[in-house]
């Protein structure tokens, strides 16, 4: 139960951020990080021993009938995600407090961020796919309202909608996805499908829309584009949705899939360890030419992100182990580097690389943070980023088919990785001669030192990346909990060493670190490889281009199906009657029995007294006359419900036409005498034939329904009941009351609401029109 | 079943159609107004012929249906609802337009134009485009941000 009881304080810290956020002011932060410090508590008890063997898994039953079961199962893997989201959660929760600004929608910031933190842990550690998917769902939104928080500015929204609709695309694929896999699995639980490990083709499409959904998430290409834009979120959201928690939710499903599904699904490795590898490459090659600080991060976050699926998209153990390490050291190297140049970036008033100088001098603690994480990210020993390097080359090494080509674009990513790690340090930290930046460059001296509790957070993610490297012992532990819950006990004797000797692994090392220098110091290649690859389009082109082009078509649609004229919609409503129960009609003609002409002479002489009223009411261009002569319709109408055996709707049409013949001239007297002759905007022949169309069509289903009626009427039961249970012998009556009374309550309510309508339209002052005209 | 009713039914139906599909809003009340008789009508005759008013114990066999009767009733107090409704409209567009007739909508036709005017500007670039495509080929690529996908 602890671990139900950790998320629903998320879901209360949110609620209660919510409210309480102009009260409290910046401290609101604090408050919702007790969501992530109830999470390591528990944490660390476990760790420690002290929780009983059932207090990570509980179930709780939500729709039975769908399958939707509340299963909370916290298991190795698990344990990892937890460690990361709710670790580095808490330290971005503090490092908030400094980062902003007194503002008053920091509550609304504090509310979106402890939310997001409670679905990141709910997704990883549910056992439901329907669950989890709503999950995903929950981070998708958080992460638009956090990316476009600063929502005055149009660069933030557009970034957020464009994160939105790209993760949000991919989420509906994850959906289908996982409910065709559900399907053929015959089970929601997560455990559940990958034991069965259902290969028909239903299956293997929902596999495929699973790494569909997965890539938008962890932004592989080509469907990366969106993570550079989500730059423009605060730096905490950059250092907490965007490299260390939201983004690996797609690797958490590619990883927990991939050991069970990979060697029964043949396309399944050679297409995610592809996918991850063409990711790393590109990810890498746009960070060296990102000027940006944050958006050199991003690529460098999209290239590692593609490095991890190459590691756990294949899903053999060995290889699950170095991707949950690099997972590990990818957390804590990136969230350091995105909260030390945050630091930067909050006290130079700038992160674009071209302005910044000799940074190092004035921020010494958060420059040797940045120095270390960066260092740590290029693979350099002893940091926990060589070892996540090491183990990454020695799986690369031992796996048998297609070992080669991974070693390599590991390798070449690595180099990739190296260049742009030095050239972040380089850019972010060092004292820059005049021709290697830009006249307007922030003077050192103009930045003021940081507070010593901003640069905190990055300082406890370096201790931890330094620690690690070097005591490995309990990354170790965390690293084998996730790979045994993943692929299974076996692969319990896989450990990380930091030494693992003079061999093939090694040497790649320094090759990728040697590389990486050759390659930044050396631009001129880069620039003239640039020159070739601006040629292809970039996808974020491709995306702008299509919600353009939806746009356009929605426009056209829209000028061709709502032209806005009423006449027009008239016509096709009518000829939509006309047509689709017209065609049913004619299908069924038939004459009903006992047709006659008529019953009586008085039955002819009132129709042709009511039809030829109308037809001078439709005629007349005089307003009074039209409406006197509907009033003749409406009296005759009367007169033939008596004849038709109806007295008391004969009584209540003559009520009702004595008060719509008053209210029509009480309108009608300020109403120009005569019609005004408006020109057609559409063809007078179309009117006339819709029109007949209509009439003609309605007399036939008179006839063809009376035919149809086999059954008699209910005429002999209404009157047969109507006494012993309605109490009244005038049988309509006690329909309208009693039988159908809820009728009747309808009617009332349809008349109560137009006279609502009817005195706000006629007492509400009028205003002026657009062509500045008021009337009487 | 009664032929003339079917007709009258048709009638009303047709000229009631005919004014839905006008300008005047005056003449759409009264459109509707006598469209609504044509349905009273055909919900009546639904209930077969005419017979002897349904009073509690009459014989079935004589009396006419009191069920389409009740329909009825509810629908001509409906339409007397409606009228009132769209008749206050017209006053009110009266009051403020001095006109009771029914403009298209103006946003409508706005996007419309719009859409014209794209394709207008899009054909006329074409035809300057294709004037100009030896230059344009020519024209280098640039290094700049935003190049590979």
């Amino acid at each position: 139960m602890a671990v139900v009881a950790v998320l629903v304080l998320h879901g209360l810290l949110a609620l209660a951020a919510g409210l309480s956020g102009r009260r409290l002011g910046r401290r609101v932060l604090l408050l919702v990080a007790c969501g992530p410090l109830a999470a390591v508590v528990l944490l660390v008890a476990h760790a420690l021993g002290l929780l009983g063997s059932g207090a990570l898994a509980t179930s709780v039953s939500w729709v039975p009938s769908i399958g939707l079961q509340f299963d909370l199962v916290l298991d190795g893997f698990g344990i990892l995600f937890w460690w990361l989201i709710a670790g580095i959660g808490l330290l971005v929760m503090v490092y908030a407090t400094r980062y902003f600004a007194p503002r008053d929608d920091l509550g609304l910031f504090a509310s979106m961020l402890v939310l997001f933190a409670g679905a990141m842990l709910l997704l990883t550690s549910t056992d439901n796919v329907l669950v989890l998917f709503v999950a995903w769902e929950l981070t998708s939104i958080t992460s638009y309202l956090l990316i476009g928080f600063d929502d005055h500015r149009a660069e933030a929204r557009a970034s957020a909608l464009q994160a939105l609709l790209v993760t949000g695309a991919g989420g509906l694929a994850l959906l289908g996805g996982l409910l065709l896999v559900a399907g053929s699995a015959g089970t929601t639980s997560l455990t559940g499908i990958l034991v069965v490990a259902p290969t028909d083709p239903a299956a293997q499409a929902g596999f495929a829309l699973v790494v569909l959904g997965a890539a938008t998430k962890s932004a592989q290409v080509p469907v990366h584009f969106w993570l550079p834009g989500a730059m423009s979120a605060p730096t905490p959201v950059s250092a907490y949705l965007h490299s260390a928690t939201m983004v690996k939710a797609g690797i958490y499903v590619l990883a927990r899939f991939a050991p069970a599904i990979g060697p029964v699904v043949g396309w399944w490795a050679p297409v995610v360890v592809g996918l991850g590898g063409v990711t790393m490459l590109l990810g890498g090659w746009r960070a060296l030419r990102a000027t940006d600080l944050k958006e050199l991060l991003a690529y460098g976050t999209v290239s590692q992100l593609g490095f991890i699926v190459l590691l756990v998209g294949h899903g053999d153990p060995e290889l699950v182990h170095a991707g949950a390490t690099l997972l590990l050291a990818h957390a804590l190297f990136k969230a350091t580097l995105f909260l030390a140049v945050g630091v930067i970036d909050h006290q130079a008033g700038t992160r674009d690389l071209r302005r910044l100088t000799g940074i190092a001098r004035r921020m010494p603690t958060t420059a040797l943070a940045l120095l270390v994480a960066a260092a740590s990210m290029a693979g350099v020993i002893p940091l926990f980023g060589f070892i996540a390097k090491e183990a990454a080359l020695e799986s690369t090494l031992h796996v048998g088919f297609g070992g080669p080509a991974m070693t390599a674009v590991v390798v070449v990513g690595s180099v990739l990785t190296a260049a742009y790690a030095l050239r972040l340090v380089w850019g972010s930290l060092a004292t820059k001669g005049p021709d290697e930046v830009d006249d307007d460059v922030v003077e050192p001296r103009e930045v003021a030192r940081p507070a010593p509790g901003f640069e905190g957070p990055a300082v406890v993610l370096t201790i931890l990346t330094v620690a690690f490297g070097v005591w490995v012992a309990p990354a170790d532990a965390l690293v084998v909990g996730a790979t045994t819950a993943l692929v299974g006990p076996e692969a319990a004797d896989i450990h990380l060493r930091l030494w693992h000797g003079f061999g093939l692994p090694l040497l790649l090392s320094s090759v990728a670190l040697v590389g990486g220098w050759v390659v930044w110091r050396w631009p001129g290649s880069v620039r003239r490889v640039a020159v070739v690859t601006a040629r292809v389009p970039d996808m974020e082109d491709v995306y702008r281009g299509s919600l353009r082009g939806l746009l356009a078509w929605a426009d056209r649609i829209t000028a061709v199906v709502q032209p806005g004229s009423l006449p027009l919609y008239g016509a096709v409503v009518l000829s939509t009657v006309l047509l689709l129960p017209g065609v049913a009609v004619l299908r069924n003609l038939a004459l009903p029995e006992g047709l006659v002409v008529a019953e009586s002479g008085l039955q002819v002489a009132i129709t042709a007294i009511v039809v030829g009223a109308a037809i001078g009411a439709a005629r007349v261009r005089r307003r009074l006359s039209a409406v006197l002569l509907l009033g003749a319709v409406g009296y005759g109408m009367a007169v033939l419900f008596v004849v038709q055996g109806a007295p008391d709707l004969a009584l209540t049409q003559l009520l009702v036409e004595t008060l719509s013949l008053a209210m029509f001239v009480l309108v009608l007297r300020r109403l120009p005498e005569r019609f005004e002759s408006t020109p057609w905007r559409f063809g007078r022949p179309l009117r006339v034939v819709v029109s007949l169309g209509t009439g003609i069509f309605v007399a036939v289903f008179t006839l063809v329904a009376a035919a149809a009626n086999r059954q008699g009427t209910a005429a002999a039961d209404f009157l047969e009941r109507s006494l012993p249970e309605g109490g009244g012998r005038n049988v309509v009556n006690v329909i309208l009351t009693d039988f159908r009374a809820l009728d009747t309550l309808g009617e009332i309510t349809v008349l109560v609401v137009a006279a609502i309508g009817i005195a706000l339209m006629v007492r509400t002052p009028v205003e002026p029109d657009e062509r500045g005209e008021v009337g009487p | 079943m009664i032929l003339v009713l079917a007709c009258t039914i048709g009638a009303l139906y047709t000229i009631g159609a005919w004014l839905l599909m006008q300008r005047s809003l005056t003449r759409i009340v009264i459109g509707l107004a006598i469209l609504g008789h044509g349905a009273n009508l055909l919900l009546l005759t639904a209930g077969g012929r005419a017979g002897g008013v349904p009073i509690a114990g009459a014989d079935p066999a004589t009396t006419s249906d009191p069920l389409p009767q009740a329909l009825a009733l509810t629908a001509i107090v409906i339409t007397f609802g409606v009228s009132g409704f769209l008749l206050a409209m017209a006053y009110r567009s009266w009051r403020q337009r001095r006109d009771d007739t029914v403009e298209d909508d103006l946003e409508d036709r706005r996007l419309a134009a719009a859409v014209r005017r794209l394709d207008q500007d899009r054909a006329r670039r074409e035809t300057r485009e294709a004037a100009h495509g030896e230059i344009a080929d020519q024209h280098e690529v640039g290094v700049g941000p935003g190049g590979d996908g």
